[in-house]
């Protein structure tokens, strides 16, 4: 069996240990390669991977354009805005047009929880979920992950607090998800109004920020969306800061060596203090990096898969 | 005159008379005219139904027919065929509709339609409120004399408590059941599914159960305090079927319906399919532990019939993402077979219990003619084949919708002819006989 025996990533969830662990030692393999005077191998020549971004996205875009950059693959980008879109095409004439140019992969970002999976029902392609409403972003639990695994030298057994946003992430969703599949220990902590029913069931909750973060290897912070600041989830981001932000005060609660990761774009001075963002203990840019390893491992696995690199 | 009937050597089931047993069952002029044994009434077609179970004709108080106004969705012809293959007898047409059916005019245009293009029969709900605005009350007088057997905004919600309490009472005037899809709008806001650990994993906004009981409560109080008749549409959460126990309990006129999409799934469907939009709907699938309280409601008497919320639509307004998609299943071909399978044969209820609820049952709710085989009743019958199993093909369906998260079932029992005034509108007998 290979050692990714998907055909798509369509979430976390589905995914095994030994999958998970698959795309991160892929990644760490592909690492010497951004070290490289000339950041290019010929791996992927003449894949077609179509980007479909439906939403807003600079980070995830561009990290997985320069991943197909560095492995050859012939890649197109396609904004929602700037598409047909506009003019009210449905998803699934578009997902019809783009197979007519018959791509290996088509990357999907879309504000709908379960477009990559109506992508993978109607067309041939390999799918890779970008970020799909509030279900999953399977990338961004990836480089997470690869990001603890570097700096940490293991998942399993880390307390990480996952705290903000939960109701609305899908980032939370795919780092609990990959999290506790390895072994690593998780804490919630949200107010009530923006934590998800039935959440307990997948990890421990807390509605208190000093505990969450009680001798924590990792912090994660989630962005609070701009329209969720008055959508009356809370009654104003001056108490949300007080109450729930990441302040200096509160990351002493945590380990000496606690490692503070944040998806971006962040909102200074409301889920995190800019003290924080920028201490030394942020690795918010080798997320980044990672980011790209992380999708240049996935594209190779559901890819070039079984191929030597 | 229709010609003289005779099914000869069923089982019949008639709950509205207690029986259950073999008999011949003569229709004659459009009228039962007789049930006994060994009939050999002369000049009488003869059908052999041996083998066969014969039950009052089957009514579904909740279809949409989408005609007039969404004739790409259904119309009276396709929709009333579907209801005859799937056994039902007569439907009742809600009226949400384009235009939605608020007046005299709109429903005699619809009976005018039914006379000349259905083959079951078509009984139409007018609205509650103009427009079905939720403002002011439609005139249902001329409703009533018009036609309409039932009152509904369906699928819009009467939001507010002080228009709902007038039409309870005024309502009572003619006699009219008051039909509510029960949905507080500020709790269920953009939802796709039922609220809970499903749909936080999904990533998809969700209703909770609450957003519907609120509203059951609040129309069984408001039943209460009116006299009124209130009939809660597709009962779907515990706490609902609570309300309606103790309701009915302190002898409010409180009726209610469940669909067989709540009965037999839940929102593990949603995730399990993998956001297959043939698992919208609204009400939503819910948690498992509502879908048992359903089961019991229906068991110990609370919820009184089964009705389909027969909800065809176009493959456009389906085929598209989750959270976009239009939200409803079709029924009317799946309900009687699905529930011959996975509830009698499973022996949740047996089977003279299914027949009533599918019956005499409805019939009594809105006070229609029919639901029994007693003599001088409407000659119209539904024949079960118990025996015989098919698979269900959304492609062979006669509605012209196919969202049906049932695709694929295989399944014990259907119907196998169904008659509409003593005339044989569906015919699916088994082999040898056809």
């Amino acid at each position: 069996m290979s050692a990714y025996p998907h055909r798509h990533l369509l979430g976390i969830e589905p995914l095994e240990p030994a999958h998970i662990q698959a795309i991160l030692d892929t990644a760490d393999g592909l690492r010497e390669v951004l070290d490289r005077p000339i950041k290019k191998v010929p791996t992927l020549r003449g894949k077609t991977v179509v980007n479909l971004f439906y939403e807003p996205s600079t980070r995830t875009r561009s990290s997985f354009e320069v991943a197909q950059k560095v492995l050859s693959a012939d890649s197109l980008s396609i904004a929602a805005a700037a598409s047909s879109v506009q003019k009210g095409e449905t998803l699934l004439d578009t997902v019809k047009n783009l197979e007519a140019m018959n791509p290996d992969m088509v990357v999907i970002r879309h504000a709908s929880s379960g477009a990559p999976h109506f992508l993978a029902r109607h067309c041939r392609s390999a799918i890779v979920n970008a970020g799909d409403g509030a279900h999953e972003h399977p990338t961004q639990a990836l480089l997470d992950a690869l990001t603890l695994r570097q700096k940490k030298g293991r998942l399993k057994g880390l307390r990480v607090a996952i705290v903000g946003d939960i109701l609305h992430s899908r980032v939370a969703r795919s780092n609990v998800w990959l999290l506790s599949k390895m072994g690593a220990e998780v804490v919630l902590c949200a107010p009530p109004t923006l934590m998800p029913p039935g959440i307990e069931a997948l990890a421990p909750v807390t509605y208190r920020i000093e505990e969450a973060l009680e001798g924590a290897d990792a912090i994660m912070m989630l962005r609070i969306q701009t329209e969720r600041m008055t959508g009356a989830y809370f009654p104003s981001t001056r108490e949300f800061h007080v109450r729930f932000g990441l302040t200096e005060e509160r990351v002493r609660r945590a380990r000496r060596d606690v490692l503070i990761l944040h998806p971006g774009p962040m909102n200074r001075g409301v889920e995190i203090a800019s003290e924080v963002a920028d201490g030394p203990a942020s690795v918010i840019l080798d997320q980044v990096t990672n980011g790209v390893l992380v999708r240049m491992a996935v594209l190779y696995l559901l890819l070039g898969g079984g191929e030597a690199a | 005159m229709s010609p003289r009937l005779l099914l000869k050597g069923g089982r019949v089931v008639d709950p509205s008379q207690g029986l259950d047993g073999e008999r011949d069952v003569l229709l004659a002029d459009g009228v039962v005219a007789e049930v006994g044994a060994r009939l050999a009434p002369r000049g009488a077609q003869v059908l052999d139904v041996s083998g066969l179970v014969v039950c009052p004709g089957f009514i579904d108080l909740h279809t949409h027919l989408r005609e007039p106004g969404r004739e790409d969705k259904e119309t009276v012809a396709t929709g009333t065929r579907a209801a005859a293959a799937g056994g039902f007898t007569a439907v009742c047409a809600m009226p949400n509709t384009d235009p939605v059916n608020d007046s005299s005019a709109t429903t005699r245009a619809l009976l005018e339609r039914a006379r000349s293009d259905a083959v079951v029969r078509v009984y139409p709900i007018g609205a509650i409120t103009k427009g079905s605005k939720g403002e002011e009350l439609a005139e249902y007088g001329d409703l009533r004399e018009s036609g309409c057997v039932a009152l509904s905004d369906d699928g819009r919600p009467v939001a507010s408590a002080r228009v709902m309490r007038r039409a309870l009472e005024y309502a009572r005037a003619f006699d009219l059941t008051v039909v509510d899809h029960c949905e507080e709008p500020t709790l269920s806001e953009r939802a796709s599914m039922n609220e809970g650990p499903v749909s936080t994993v999904l990533g998809l906004r969700g209703a909770p159960g609450a957003a519907e009981a609120i509203v059951v409560e609040r129309n069984v109080l408001l039943a209460g305090l009116t006299g009124g008749k209130v009939h809660i549409a597709h009962l779907s959460t515990a706490s609902s079927v609570d309300a309606v126990r103790r309701g009915k309990a302190r002898g409010v006129r409180v009726t209610a319906e469940a669909t067989p999409h709540h009965l037999l799934l839940t929102d593990q469907a949603v995730k399990e399919s993998g956001y297959d939009t043939a698992t919208k709907m609204n009400p939503p699938l819910r948690c498992d532990e509502d879908r048992r309280a359903v089961v019991e409601g229906l068991r110990d008497g609370t919820i009184d019939c089964i009705a389909t919320d027969h909800a065809p639509h176009t493959v456009d307004d389906k085929r598209v993402e989750y959270d976009q998609a239009a939200f409803g299943v079709v029924g009317l071909e799946t309900a009687v077979a699905l529930c011959l399978d996975r509830l009698v044969s499973a022996g949740v209820l047996d089977l003279a219990r299914l027949v009533a609820l599918l019956s005499h049952r409805p019939a009594r709710v809105f006070g229609l003619p029919g639901g029994s085989l007693a003599t001088g009743m409407p000659a119209d019958v539904t024949v079960l084949d118990l025996r015989r199993r098919r698979e269900v093909d959304p492609a062979r369906f006669h509605s012209k919708g196919r969202n049906t998260p049932f695709a694929g079932w295989i399944l014990e029992g259907g119907p196998a002819l169904t008659i509409v005034g003593g005339r044989v509108v569906w015919k699916d007998l088994p082999g040898p006989r056809r």
